[in-house]
C-alpha cells in the first residue's frame, strides 16, 4: 500500500518536473490575434498558361517561403491546405498591410510581341526562367530592374529576338507592360533590362518580387486577417485577469462545499495547470484568444472529475465506512463514469481538430489536452496526495470531509 | 434529497418542448446573425483618437459609397474607447488602403485594431463543415454509448443533446448577437457538456440496473438521480464560474461564443435530468410492454 503511494509520488514528480521544464524551456507561441499580425489564404487558380498542380503548389510554398523571409519575420507559418490553397501567417509583423501587398504580389514576369495594333501577343517566355533580377541605372540615371535568364531562357530569349528583329518586344509584369523596346538584332546572353518610370524603391522592390520568384500560378486572396498590436496586447491583459479569477472562484468553490479534499482538490488543479500548460508548450501549439477560452473552460471541467469522486466519498463515508476504504472505493467507482464522460468528450474535441480551421482547432487542442490533463490529476494526483495527508497527519474525522455522521 | 423526477415527467416535457419550440421559432422566423466568417465580406476594426457619432459615420460612408460599392451593404457599431466596427461587402487590397486613406481623411486619425476579409467561399465551406462536425459528432456519440450503454440512452443523450442545440442557438437568434467561428466551437462544446453530463448520470443508472434492486425502472432512475444531484450542480456551477470569468473580462470578442456557452451550460445541465433520464424510462417502459 505504502509502496505504491510512493511509486504513485514519485510518477507525479516526474510527470510535473517535465511539465515544468517544457513550460519554462521555451516562450510560449502566440497566435495572431494575441501577438498581432497577418493571416492569409491564397487559393491558386488556373490559367491558359499554368494549370495548378502539386508540383506548382509546392513551389508556390517555396516561392512565399522566400518572400517572407524578406520580411523578417520570426516565426513565420506557411502550409498547403488541400488542394490549391495555402495558409500564411504571420505574427508580430506591425506593418500588416505592406505583408500582405508582398505576399500577394504575383510578379509575373512575361514577354510577348507587341501587334501591329498595339495589342500585347502571346507570351513567349515567362518570368520562370529568370536567375536574377537587380536595379541599375540607365545614362540618365534613371532606376531600371536588369535580369538575368536561365541557360534554357537564353535560348529562348534568343530564339525569339533573332526571328523578330524590327518588331516590339513587350516586358509585362503582372500584366502590366512596363516596357516594349524595339528589337534591334539577336540577344544571345540571357541580359536585359527593363525600364519605366520607376522611383529607386519601387525598383528595388520590383527587382526583390522577382529574384523572390514570380508565384508560378495565379493566386486570389480569399481570406486576409490582420490584427493590430495593440489589440492583441488588451486580449492577453483581459485573459490573463480572467483565467485567474477562474482559478480563484473554483478554488475557493471547492474548500467551502469539499473541505479537505476540496483544498486537496485545488492543489491538484495548480498542477493541472501545469502539466496542461507544459504540454502545450511541448507540443508547440498555438495559444489564441479561443484556445485561452478553451483552457478557462477546461479549468471549470477539470474539476468535474474530483467532483463525481468526492460525492462518491461522502456517499462512502455516509454509509459508516473507514476513511481509507471509503477513499478507496469512490475513487473505483468513480472511475467509470469519469471515463465514459470524458471520452464522449474527446470525440467531439477530435472532430473539431479534424474539421475546424485555425482558431477552431487551436481551441480543440487546448480542449483535449485539458481534458487529458484533468484526468491524470483527478485520478492519480488527487488520490496520492489525499492519501498522503491521511497518514501524514494520521486523519479520521469525518467533518473535514464534510460528512457529519 | 428526494426528488420525484420520473412522476413528473410531463412537466419537464413540457417546459422543454416550450423551450425547443421558441428556439425552432427564433431560429426560422428572426434567424441568426451571421458575421462575415459566414457571408463574406471585410471588417474593420478602428480606434479613432477623438470621439465619433454614428449619424456622422453613416452619414460620411454613405456619400463615400458612390466611390466605393463595397459600402452599398454596412454595418455600423460603436463600442466604448471611440472603437468603431464597421462590416462591408468584401474589399480588394488595393482599395482599402484607399478608403481607409479617405475615410482618414473624413473622421480623424485613427489606429486600425483589425481588418478581417473573408471570401463568400470560404464562408460556404465553414457552414457545411459545421454541419458536417455536427452529424459525424452525433453519430460516433450514439454509437459509442450505444456500446458502453444500451441504444436506448443513446436516443436519450441525443434528444438531451439536441435539445440543447436548438435552445443555445434560439437564444443566440433572439439575442441577434453576431455568429462567426468561434461560434462553431462554443456548439460543439455544447455537445461535448451535454453529453459528459449526460454521462455521469447514465453511469449510475448503469450501476443501479447491474445491482438488481426489486425495484421498478422509474424508481430505480428516480435514486440514480438524487445520488448524482449534488455533483450535476457542482460541476455546473464550477464550469459556469470560469465562464462567468471569460464573460466578465474576456473582452467583446468572445461575447457570442461565451454566451453560447453559458446557455448551453445550464441548458444540458438540465435536460441530462429532467430530459435524457425520463426519455430511458419510457422507451425501457414500452418495451417492458
Amino acid at each position: 500500500m505504502k509502496k505504491s503511494l510512493l511509486v504513485n509520488l514519485a510518477l507525479i514528480a516526474v510527470v510535473l518536473g517535465l511539465a515544468v521544464w517544457f513550460a519554462f524551456l521555451k516562450p510560449v507561441r502566440l497566435g495572431l490575434d494575441l501577438k498581432g499580425g497577418v493571416y492569409v489564404v491564397l487559393e491558386a487558380q488556373d490559367t491558359k498558361e499554368a494549370k495548378v498542380d502539386n508540383q506548382a503548389m509546392d513551389r508556390l510554398v517555396e516561392v512565399l517561403d522566400r518572400r517572407v523571409n524578406g520580411l523578417g519575420v520570426s516565426e513565420p507559418v506557411i502550409q498547403r491546405s488541400g488542394d490549391r490553397r495555402v495558409i500564411v501567417e504571420l505574427p508580430g509583423v506591425k506593418d500588416t498591410e505592406e505583408a500582405i501587398k508582398v505576399i500577394g504580389k504575383t510578379a509575373l514576369l512575361e514577354f510577348r510581341l507587341l501587334k501591329s495594333d498595339g495589342s500585347l501577343g502571346d507570351v513567349l517566355l515567362t518570368g520562370k526562367e529568370l536567375k536574377k533580377a537587380d536595379v541599375s541605372f540607365d545614362r540618365l540615371g534613371r532606376p531600371q530592374i536588369g535580369f538575368e535568364l536561365t541557360t534554357k531562357g537564353a535560348k529562348i530569349f534568343a530564339d525569339i529576338t533573332k526571328k523578330n528583329i524590327g518588331k516590339q518586344l513587350a516586358i509585362t509584369l503582372d500584366g502590366a507592360q512596363q516596357t516594349a523596346p524595339t528589337i534591334q538584332s539577336e540577344i544571345p546572353g540571357g541580359k536585359g533590362v527593363i525600364t519605366g518610370s520607376y522611383t529607386v524603391d519601387e525598383a528595388k522592390k520590383m527587382a526583390t518580387l522577382l529574384n523572390a520568384g514570380a508565384l508560378p500560378v495565379k493566386v486570389k486572396m480569399l481570406e486576409t486577417r490582420t490584427v493590430g498590436a495593440t489589440l492583441g496586447e488588451e486580449s492577453i491583459q483581459a485573459s490573463y485577469k480572467a483565467g485567474i479569477v477562474a482559478l480563484i472562484l473554483i478554488a475557493i468553490f471547492m474548500v467551502v462545499w469539499y473541505r479537505l479534499p476540496g483544498l486537496i482538490a485545488d492543489l491538484a488543479l495548480l498542477i493541472f495547470g501545469i502539466i496542461a500548460f507544459g504540454t502545450l508548450n511541448f507540443i508547440d501549439s498555438t495559444l489564441t484568444l479561443p484556445g485561452i477560452a478553451g483552457f478557462i473552460l477546461s479549468v471549470g471541467m477539470a474539476v468535474d472529475a474530483n467532483v463525481i469522486i468526492f460525492e462518491r466519498l461522502k456517499e462512502e463515508l455516509r454509509l459508516g465506512n473507514s476513511i481509507l476504504a471509503a477513499l478507496d472505493a469512490g475513487f473505483k467507482k468513480a472511475f467509470m463514469a469519469i471515463f465514459d464522460s470524458n471520452i464522449t468528450t474527446l470525440i467531439i474535441t477530435a472532430i473539431l481538430f479534424a474539421l475546424g480551421t485555425g482558431p477552431v482547432k487551436g481551441f480543440a487542442v487546448t480542449l483535449t489536452i485539458g481534458i487529458l490533463a484533468s484526468m491524470f490529476t483527478a485520478i492519480v494526483v488527487t488520490r496520492v496526495l489525499l492519501k498522503g495527508f491521511i497518514y501524514l497527519f494520521k486523519i479520521e474525522n469525518p467533518i473535514l470531509f464534510g460528512v457529519r455522521r | 434529497m428526494n426528488l420525484k423526477i420520473i412522476k413528473n415527467t410531463k412537466i419537464w416535457f413540457t417546459i422543454s418542448i416550450t423551450l425547443v419550440v421558441a428556439g425552432l421559432l427564433l431560429f426560422m422566423v428572426k434567424g441568426l446573425n451571421y458575421g462575415i466568417d459566414f457571408t463574406g465580406g471585410t471588417l474593420f476594426q478602428l480606434k479613432f483618437e477623438k470621439s465619433v457619432k454614428l449619424s456622422d459615420l453613416n452619414k460620411d460612408l454613405k456619400d463615400m459609397s458612390a466611390k466605393y460599392k463595397e459600402l452599398e451593404s454596412k454595418k455600423i457599431q460603436i463600442s466604448e474607447g471611440n472603437v468603431v466596427l464597421i462590416r462591408t461587402n468584401a474589399f480588394e487590397e488595393a482599395q482599402k488602403d484607399n478608403f481607409l486613406n479617405d475615410f482618414k481623411a473624413k473622421e480623424g486619425k485613427f489606429e486600425i485594431l483589425k481588418v478581417d476579409k473573408v471570401g463568400a467561399t470560404i464562408g460556404k465551406e465553414l457552414k457545411w463543415k459545421a454541419i458536417n462536425a455536427l452529424l459525424i459528432g452525433s453519430l460516433l456519440i450514439v454509437l459509442y454509448i450505444t456500446i458502453r450503454f444500451e441504444f436506448r440512452f443513446a436516443v436519450g443523450a441525443i434528444v438531451a443533446l439536441l435539445h440543447d442545440l436548438i435552445i443555445a442557438v434560439g437564444a443566440i437568434a433572439l439575442l441577434g448577437y453576431e455568429i462567426n467561428t468561434p461560434f462553431i466551437a462554443a456548439i460543439l462544446t455544447i455537445l461535448g457538456y451535454s453529453i459528459n453530463d449526460t454521462i455521469v448520470v447514465f453511469d449510475r443508472i448503469r450501476e443501479n440496473i447491474k445491482k438488481k434492486s426489486k425495484k421498478n425502472i422509474g424508481d430505480l432512475i428516480d435514486d440514480s438521480i438524487n445520488q448524482v444531484f449534488t455533483r450535476s450542480i457542482n460541476t455546473s456551477v464550477t464550469t459556469l464560474l470560469a465562464i462567468l470569468a471569460v464573460l466578465i473580462f474576456g473582452g467583446a470578442s468572445l461575447r457570442t461564443f461565451i454566451t453560447a456557452l453559458l446557455i448551453g451550460i445550464l441548458s444540458g445541465t438540465y435536460s441530462s435530468i429532467f430530459v435524457a433520464s425520463p426519455i430511458v424510462n419510457l422507451l425501457e417502459k414500452k418495451e417492458a410492454k
